[in-house]
């Protein structure tokens, strides 16, 4: 019986930081101040949170059931595997669109093609806004 | 102690998609909304997967494993044609 109650603890406890990691992760998006800062939350801690929640599903249908159950292992390697690709794409689309930036975040790796990042190297910089205390602000054009 | 759990963790999910809905309507850029819809699908897996250890069934996997799928092609499809202009050359 005590088996029972200790899994029944990790898995709680999984849940409840896979929750923490994913809101987390959706905060950092919604908070930060430009794009490449914006990218670094759900490429790892929505992931991370992810992964989480469905090793404790796998667990608590492996304890439930009696058997062993690794479909839930093939979601979290799949995710694994494709969030670090999603993000690098997701950064080379915003190096290219030249999307403005924090002062403090750098532009453009000098070693990058031209047709990665566009026509000129730097992108240029601009002040970053505030998500909702600057409702008013001129929605920024795609420069090509 | 298991329903506590699920209820704060489902509370926590619902409160980042609703974070992704928001910033999808006031992102900027493009690349930001698209940012915001692929957290969406991915916190949608997690709600699918919740809502299974909810009911105590095994149904709902498959569709996270087909949202998983579906997403990540949607996301690279987007990206190389907002990078090249064109999905496959």
């Amino acid at each position: 019986m005590t088996f029972y109650v200790i899994v029944e603890g990790v898995i709680a406890f999984l849940l409840i930081a896979g929750g923490v990691f994913a809101f987390t992760g959706s905060l950092g998006m919604l908070q930060f101040k430009d794009f490449f800062m914006r990218l670094h939350g759900p490429t790892k801690g929505t992931t991370l949170g992810i992964g989480c929640i469905l090793i404790a599903s796998m667990l608590y249908f492996t304890v439930t059931q009696r058997e062993l159950h690794v479909q839930e292992l093939l979601i979290t390697l799949f995710l694994f595997i494709t969030a670090p690709v999603t993000g690098h794409m997701l950064a080379k689309t915003g190096l290219h669109m030249h999307l403005r930036f924090f002062t403090g975040t750098r532009g453009s790796v000098p070693e990058f093609r031209d047709e990665d990042v566009g026509q000129s190297r730097v992108a240029r910089p601009a002040r970053a806004k505030h998500p909702w205390k600057h409702r008013k602000a001129k929605r920024s054009r795609l420069r090509r | 102690m298991l329903d506590t759990a699920l209820m704060i963790s489902l509370t926590l999910i619902v409160l980042a998609m609703s974070m992704n809905v928001y910033r999808l309507a006031i992102g900027p850029d493009i690349p930001d909304r698209l940012l915001a819809l692929d957290t969406l699908y991915v916190n949608s897996i997690a709600l699918i997967v919740m809502l299974g250890l909810w009911l105590n069934t095994k149904t709902y996997f498959e569709a996270a494993i087909l949202i998983a799928m579906l997403g990540f092609v949607s996301t690279m499809a987007i990206c190389r044609y907002l990078l090249r202009g064109d999905i496959i050359e």
